[in-house]
This record gives C-alpha cells, structure tokens and sequence, in this order.
C-alpha cells in the first residue's frame, strides 16, 4: 500500500468515525432495560395488603433568595424569572424526589404504557423534578416560540442533545437504567434547568409547595426511603411497614450542606 | 509583491561573520551561493495579510471562548451542518448567536488559511515557510474537526481541551508566520547578543515559553471541567516566576536590542494583565457565579478576556523565543568576568 493510500484509508476512517458520532439514535435503551425488568421473578403485589408512606420534607434554616433571571438574550422568552433550585413556603421545601431506593426484593413492576409530559413554557421546564420509571417514554413539548434544546447529562444512562423548534413535534425518549437524578439543561437558553429521577419500581414522588409526598402500593416490608435534592444531596431513612400500615416518615433538609435526617 | 525601500543590500547579508571585537556575530553565508535561491524578498501583502489572518484568529478564539463562558457549547446540537443545513443562518438568539457565530468566524478563518497556504507556496523562496503555510492548513482542519467533535460527543473535557489548546497554537503559528514575514525579520541582520549569566537565555525563554503553553492546557482542562483549579494556579506560579526571570535578565542585559527588548516588555504588561484577569476570573467563576442562575456578564468578561490575553501571553513568549534564538549563539560561551573586560568568544 502506498503513501496515498494509507491517506485515503485515513480519511475513510476519520469520516466514518465522525459519521458515526454524528447519529443521533443509540441503540434502543428499552433493549437494555427490558431484560432487566424480565431477569426478576415474577412476585407480584397483592393489592390486599398494600400500605402508604408518606411525610413532609422540611426545610430548616434560611433559605437563599431565589436568583434572578435575565432572559433577554431571547425576545420569545417571557416566564417567570426566578430560579426554583431552592423553593421554600412556610419551612417545606419543594422538588424534592423521594423514592424507594432499596427493599424491595425481587417484585417485578411492569412499566408503564403512557408517557409523562415535560413542557417547556416560557422559556422554563414545568415540571422542575420529574419522576420516572426506567423505561417509561418521557413526552417533551415545546410550547415556546423559540427553539430549545434538551440536553440530559446522565452518568449512568446515554446522553444525547436534541433540538426542537418553536412548537415543534413532541420529542419521546426514555431511560433504560435507574439514575437519580440526571441534569437536564437547554444551552439555547442557560438558565433552563431541571432533574429526572429514574427508578426502577413505581414507588417514587416529587414533593410540591406544601413539601408533601406519598408513596403509595407498597408491600409489606423494610425499605429505604431516599429523599433527594439537587443542592442538598440525599438523605435515606429506612421504614417499616406492615400490611395496610400507613407511616409517616419526614425528611428535613439543613440550609448549608447535607440534611438533618429523619424524625 | 515589492522590496520595501529598506531593503538591504547583498553585501550586508550574505558576509557577516562573528567579530570578536564588536561582540557581534553574524551569519556567515558563503559568496558563491546565490542570494535569491534562499532570501525571499519582503512582500508587504503577503505580510498584512498573515496580520489579518492573526487578528482574525484573535477574534476567532474570543468567539470560542464566548460559546465556553455562556455554556452555549451544544446549544446547536448538529455538526457540520447547523439546525440540519450547511448555509441557512438560523435566527442568532440565545445561545446559538454564540455558537454558530463561533462556526461562521471559523470558517471564515479556514477560507483566509487555504488562500495562506496557497500564497504563501506560491510567494515564499524559504521551503520551511512553504511548509508552515501546509502546517497552518492542517491544524486549521484538525482544528475544525476537534470543533464538530466536541459537539457530537457532547463536549468531552479531553476533546475540549484539546479543541482550545489547538486552537491557541494555531494562533501562535500565525503570529510566528506574522514576525518572519515581516521586514525587519527578512531584511535586518540578527545582532548577537553577549551572555554572561547562566542558565543561558535560550534555555529561560524555552522553559518560559514550554510554561506558558503547559498553563494554556492546564488552563483549557479546567475551564472544561477536566480537572481540578489547583493545578492550573501552582503552574501560574511557576510561570510568572519564569517569565519574571526571563523579562528581567532580558530588560537588564539586553535592552539595547529592540527585537528582544519590545517582545520582553510587551510580555511584562500582558503577565500583569492576565494575573489580574485569572484573579477576576476566579472570583466571578469559581467564588461568585458557581451559584449563579446562568452566566453573568462579569464572569463572562473576566474569562473571555482571560483567554483572549493569554493567548497573547503566548504567542508574546514564541516571538520572545524566536528572537532569542535568532539574537544568541549556542556556541558563543558565556563571559562571566567583569562586565568592563567582557568579550564574545565564538
């Protein structure tokens, strides 16, 4: 082979390489996660004996001013300006995802067929937190007149960055494994930014302004709770619950670092 | 393409040898060799045109580094083409203003380096610098690549990194390519310089300038979350202490040379410049806007302008370097009697 070649053969490879980073589908990631779901036994829950935990999730100290955002970069943009990464009414913090992280053994859940939303409206993501179970397709819309951009950056799950323009077609994704939680920013407009926690049981919520959560079906069982804040980390509480039981289990998150545990 | 009115006569090129009694050394270019096979008249377009290429890469690096300070790195999720079309200017709002005039500046840059390329093989009689205009293409190419790679792979810290450092030594090569076209590199005769302290000149300015371009990297790596701020400022130390030295040794000994003593000053302003901007940086970055809803225009400032001068702090070093080695001889041995008896021994 001569020099030319081995340029040639070179530039082959470069462009194939670049081809291939350039495709914007990865391999299915239900394919990856349906195995998984299908590998547990089949122990199903009887829905005789189901209980309920449920609580508040506190905030304790002074919680920082919501920031200001300047969204004049884009004329389209007209929301709400400020910052929901710390939303605090009467001591309950909201946004805050808790779930189930541990105890549930070998109970297969089955994922469910309908999508939750994520909207991009003025220029913000409604909801802030999302929950979802790992497979389960997740419907964004772009009800804006300007074109964003949805980027997860996961760890344990593929990351991608799509494009939607002004109230274009909903976009569908999902993802394959359990991550709580994945950053989700829209770089068009940098102050757009949300969080998805991905589990693999149904057992998961995101608590509202009251700070409130409840998570409901549970079999009857020892589990951790983990409840999870994107400024100030997770806090795990284990939980017993007995058939038909219904416990209450609070969460309480410090101003500053970490929280202050269960009560 | 013309002589400048300047241009020197053969005699004063093409004889000089080292006199030991001025302290001057000289080129020692044998007569029988002809003078037009090997010099390269100045060309005055050919010059400007290597500056407007270099001012336009300036530009070019302050467009990347507008796209890395207002996280508008992905905000066109496509490459090479933008929104799916290789020509449609989508509407500049947002953070596509940023990255897609980062991409239109690119371009235009890669247009001015093919017709460098081009000019310069057809203009240049000094091979090397028909070969540095090829140089200048492929890292133009390399460079554009290493963009399209950082969009599809989502903006990989190794991959970024690289992107900024490339895109600084290309600017380098332009500047480099600015100082040996200019007149008085192709027409004036290097005057060389006596040393009397060690470590010899050469050896300060190759570490100072090796410093610099290790800072960029280290600088580049951070500034793409690639590692850790601690190293980036333990080698702005030991630059600053570099470069200290080798300015002063430079401004104390041979300021009677301008080829050395301008670079040396210049460097001085920028080294000041760029530590209160890296300092300006920090606060607005890592101690301010760390919290920060979106970027703020002071930390945008504050680490564009950072980049921007320390790009220059580079390319500052390089030309120092060159003029170093083109003003100094590595056979020349250092004369550390009194300065009242010094003499050059060649």
């Amino acid at each position: 082979m001569n020099k030319k070649m081995y340029v040639a053969s070179l530039l082959v490879l470069v462009l194939l390489f670049v081809a291939g980073c350039g495709k914007k589908e990865a391999p299915p990631e239900q394919a990856t996660a349906k195995p998984e779901a299908a590998a547990a036994p089949a122990t199903k829950i009887d829905p005789a004996t189901v209980a309920t935990v449920s609580g508040t999730v506190k905030f304790d100290g002074t919680a920082p001013k919501p920031q200001k955002i300047d969204m004049s970069q884009d004329p389209a943009c007209k929301g709400a300006n400020e910052t929901e990464t710390v939303e605090v009414s009467n001591g309950d913090l909201a946004n805050v995802f808790v779930y189930v992280k541990d105890g549930l053994g070998n109970y297969a859940f089955d994922v469910p067929k309908e999508p939750v939303r994520l909207d991009q409206q003025g220029c913000r993501y409604h909801p802030h937190v999302l929950g979802v179970m790992a497979g389960q397709t997740v419907q964004i819309n772009n009800d804006d007149n300007t074109t964003h951009n949805i980027h997860p950056s996961p760890k344990d799950n593929r990351e991608w960055n799509e494009s939607q323009p002004p109230k274009g077609a909903p976009i569908t994704k999902d993802f394959a494994r359990q991550e709580v939680l994945i950053p989700v920013k829209c770089n068009q407009h940098p102050w757009m930014k949300m969080y998805i926690g991905v589990v693999k049981n149904p057992f998961f919520a995101v608590t509202g302004k009251d700070g409130k959560y409840e998570l409901k079906g549970l079999p009857p069982g020892t589990y951790t709770i983990a409840a999870v804040h994107e400024k100030y980390g997770e806090q795990d509480q284990t939980v017993t619950v007995a058939a038909k039981d219904s416990k209450s289990q609070n969460f309480t998150f410090k101003a500053g670092a970490g929280g202050a545990g269960g009560q | 393409m013309g002589r400048g009115a300047g241009f020197a006569p053969e005699a004063r090129h093409k004889n000089f040898i080292a006199s030991r009694s001025t302290g001057i050394i000289s080129l020692n270019r044998p007569r029988s060799q002809p003078l037009n096979s090997v010099v390269t008249p100045y060309n005055r377009a050919h010059h400007w045109f290597v500056i407007l290429l270099a001012c336009g890469t300036l530009l070019l690096i302050v467009a990347g580094a507008l796209v890395t300070s207002n996280d508008a790195g992905l905000s066109v999720p496509d490459w090479p083409t933008t929104f799916g079309s290789l020509y449609r200017i989508p509407p500049m709002v947002g953070g596509v203003k940023f990255e897609h005039g980062h991409r239109m500046v690119a371009e235009l840059i890669g247009l001015l380096t093919i017709v460098l390329a081009v000019w310069t093989w057809r203009a240049e009689r000094r091979s090397w610098m028909r070969k540095l205009g090829l140089v200048a293409l492929g890292t133009v190419i390399a460079q554009g690549f290493l963009g399209g790679l950082t969009v599809l792979l989502y903006l990989p810290p190794a991959v970024s990194t690289a992107h900024a450092t490339l895109g600084q030594s290309f600017f380098c090569l332009i500047v480099i390519m600015v100082m040996v076209t200019g007149r008085e590199w192709m027409e004036a005769q290097p005057i060389m310089v006596v040393e009397r302290h060690r470590p010899r000149l050469r050896t300060l300015v190759t570490l100072a300038a090796g410093s610099v371009y290790l800072q960029l990297i280290l600088g580049a790596a951070f500034r793409h979350s690639g590692i850790k701020l601690l190293p980036h400022l333990i080698s702005a130390v030991v630059v600053t202490v570099l470069l200290l030295w080798t300015i002063t040794r430079i401004l104390a000994e041979h300021s009677a040379v301008p080829q050395l003593r301008r670079p040396a000053r210049a460097l001085l302003i920028l080294l000041l410049v760029q530590l209160g901007l890296g300092f300006g940086a920090y606060l607005t970055r890592v101690e301010w806007g760390s919290v920060a809803a979106q970027p703020m225009l002071s930390m945008v400032f504050a680490t564009v302008a950072h980049v921007a001068v320390g790009a220059l702090v580079l390319a500052t070093s390089v030309v120092l370097a060159f003029q170093v080695y083109r003003h100094t001889s590595p056979q020349a041995e250092i004369v550390v009697a009194h300065p009242a008896s010094a003499k050059v021994v060649a």
